[in-house]
């Protein structure tokens, strides 16, 4: 049986109510259920402000229930959370706005070219008309897809496609990022360019990230914070460099998903998740 | 509370009411004709069925002179019919495109946008009426090079266009609504095939009204095809005539729009759970 909460870090776990200003999410109590199954229990975390914040677990651990939660895709069951300052429950039009969030899938339209995808982004979230082009040109440059704008995605490789997704996610300059999963399937080549995009889009906007993933050398590399998730609860918290420490002078950082989760092949989402995976994983090439 | 993320970085102010939804419900539809654009092989091959109808079934009825007309040739009367039904065998699969894009990760995107419920549906139903007028002018084509006595003054062509639009945009929509609630392909294949032969047949697009059965006229009466064929029967062939009359038919398509749009906004973010 891992461990829970004893591991966590206090101040992190538990939210203060009081300046959630410095947090940019901040859970309470959140909660939601499937029926009997409950995929996300009673959750409490603060992600703060300009971090990037990995959360780990097992497939079916409730991460991805959490971020479907946390971008208003999903109503909680129970509890509420801030995300910006607002509401998830109470204002999801705001929370909205504030946010940019990559699926798990593959959300860049196949039968549109880079612009247009970028074009019809700006447009939905209100980039200013005067400023549409020049923020296009320049999200294009950034994610260094220029040369191919007008080719149909439906013919781009899985690396371009996920960099395309995220110009599109941050073309409104979201205070907070979203990311479901950002490099599955992709090649280590691929993932390395990703990770660098995900760093400059920080160090250039100071946008939060918040991210899930099942690769270890991921969050190692990235995260600043990960949070380990275990049957819809948190069951560790830290800077990676301190959960490894506190396991053991050698260990990595699966080694420290391993002792949190206890997760076993038996374990680890349903048909749909696999399915999904997969197709995702077909599709990036 | 007067907090850190008071607003979003770089989005822009409303320039007058509405101006926010009008500009997302029209992104939304661009996003589909843009598409259209690219590949309107569909447009094309859509088009087999109304020329398959006209040349053999419009041909050989009008020859028998067996169906009632009102006195304008058969296959003239059929071809308003056969231009509804091509609106509608368009529309009525058009929800498969959304459960196709909810399985590609597509529909999340937008649903995560700060765009309305609303925008979202309405802007699907205006790109499934561009899609029509394109059927529609091949349809007119194809009834000239048939010397279908067709009407061409503007008001009636202006009206045309209005009565294909509002067709495409209640079956389309109510597609969105059996789509939301199948929520798998092969489950929405079946229904689209139950439904779009009775919704055919239960109308007046081949024969008149008073063909029918009396407990198959009743069911016509709350078929919107019925209310669309009769609209462009008054507008689209030279000596056509409207049972309802040209406003009611409108009335009634408008009305049952405005309540399938309310409908589907309601479902649509339900598609992805």
């Amino acid at each position: 049986m891992p461990e829970t909460t004893d591991k966590l870090n206090p101040a992190q776990a538990e939210p203060s109510g009081s300046d959630s200003g410095s947090n940019a999410v901040e859970t309470r109590s959140l909660t939601r259920r499937y029926g009997e199954l409950v995929a996300v229990d009673h959750l409490n975390f603060v992600c703060p402000s300009g971090a990037i914040f990995g959360l780990l677990g097992p497939n079916g651990a409730g991460k991805s229930t959490l971020i479907k939660m946390l971008t208003t895709l999903l109503p909680p069951s129970e509890g509420t959370a801030l995300v910006a300052g607002h509401d998830i429950v109470h204002d999801p039009r705001a929370v909205r706005r504030s946010i940019g969030y990559v699926s798990q899938m593959l959300s860049a339209d196949g039968d549109l070219s880079a612009y247009e995808n970028l074009s019809i982004s700006a447009k939905l979230y209100g980039v200013p008309r005067a400023e549409r082009a020049a923020r296009i040109e320049h999200a294009l440059e950034f994610m260094d897809l220029s040369h191919v704008a007008g080719k149909l995605v439906k013919h781009y490789s899985g690396g371009m496609i996920r960099k395309l997704e995220i110009a599109q996610s941050m073309l409104h300059r979201p205070h907070i990022l979203f990311l479901d999963e950002p490099t599955v399937g992709l090649d280590p080549i691929a993932k390395q360019s990703v990770w660098q995009n995900i760093r400059d889009l920080r160090e250039e906007f100071g946008t939060t990230i918040l991210m899930t993933t099942h690769d270890m050398q991921e969050a190692d590399e990235l995260c600043e914070t990960v949070a380990f998730m275990h049957s819809g609860q948190l069951a560790a918290m830290g800077s990676p460099a301190t959960l490894k420490l506190a396991l053991g002078a050698d260990a990595s950082l699966g080694d420290v998903f391993i002792h949190y989760t206890g997760a076993t092949i038996s374990e680890g989402g349903d048909f749909r998740d696999a399915a999904r995976l997969r197709s995702t994983t077909r599709r990036l090439g | 509370m007067q907090h850190a993320y008071a607003a979003p970085h770089g989005v822009s102010a409303e320039t007058f009411p509405g101006e926010e939804f009008t500009r997302q419900t029209l992104a939304v539809a661009e996003a589909d004709i843009r598409k259209l654009i690219h590949d309107p092989v569909e447009l094309f091959t859509r088009m087999v069925q109304p020329a398959l109808w006209l040349l053999i079934f419009g041909e050989v009825f009008t020859r028998i002179r067996a169906i009632p007309t009102g006195g304008i040739p058969y296959i003239d009367f059929m071809t308003p019919g056969i231009l509804a039904q091509n609106v509608l065998f368009g529309a009525i699969f058009y929800g498969i495109s959304l459960i196709w894009e909810r399985d590609l990760g597509i529909v999340h995107k937008y649903l995560v946008s700060p765009a309305s419920r609303v925008a979202l549906v309405l802007g699907r139903a205006i790109s499934s009426t561009a899609r029509a007028v394109c059927q529609m002018v091949l349809v007119y084509i194809l009834a000239i090079i048939l010397r279908i006595h067709l009407r061409f003054d503007p008001l009636s062509l202006a009206g045309v266009v209005v009565a294909v639009m509002l067709g495409a945009a209640v079956f389309s929509t109510f597609s969105l609504i059996a789509a939301c609630i199948v929520k798998s392909r092969d489950r929405f294949m079946g229904i689209g095939q139950v439904l779009t032969m009775p919704l055919f047949f239960a109308s007046n697009a081949i024969y008149p009204l008073s063909m029918m059965p009396g407990w198959l006229r009743a069911f016509s009466r709350f078929n919107p095809l019925s209310y669309q064929v009769d609209a462009l029967r008054r507008l689209m062939v030279v000596g056509g005539t409207s049972s309802f009359g040209l406003p009611f038919d409108f009335f009634v398509l408008g009305g049952a729009f405005a309540l399938l749009i309310a409908i589907a906004s309601r479902l649509y973010p339900k598609i992805i759970i």
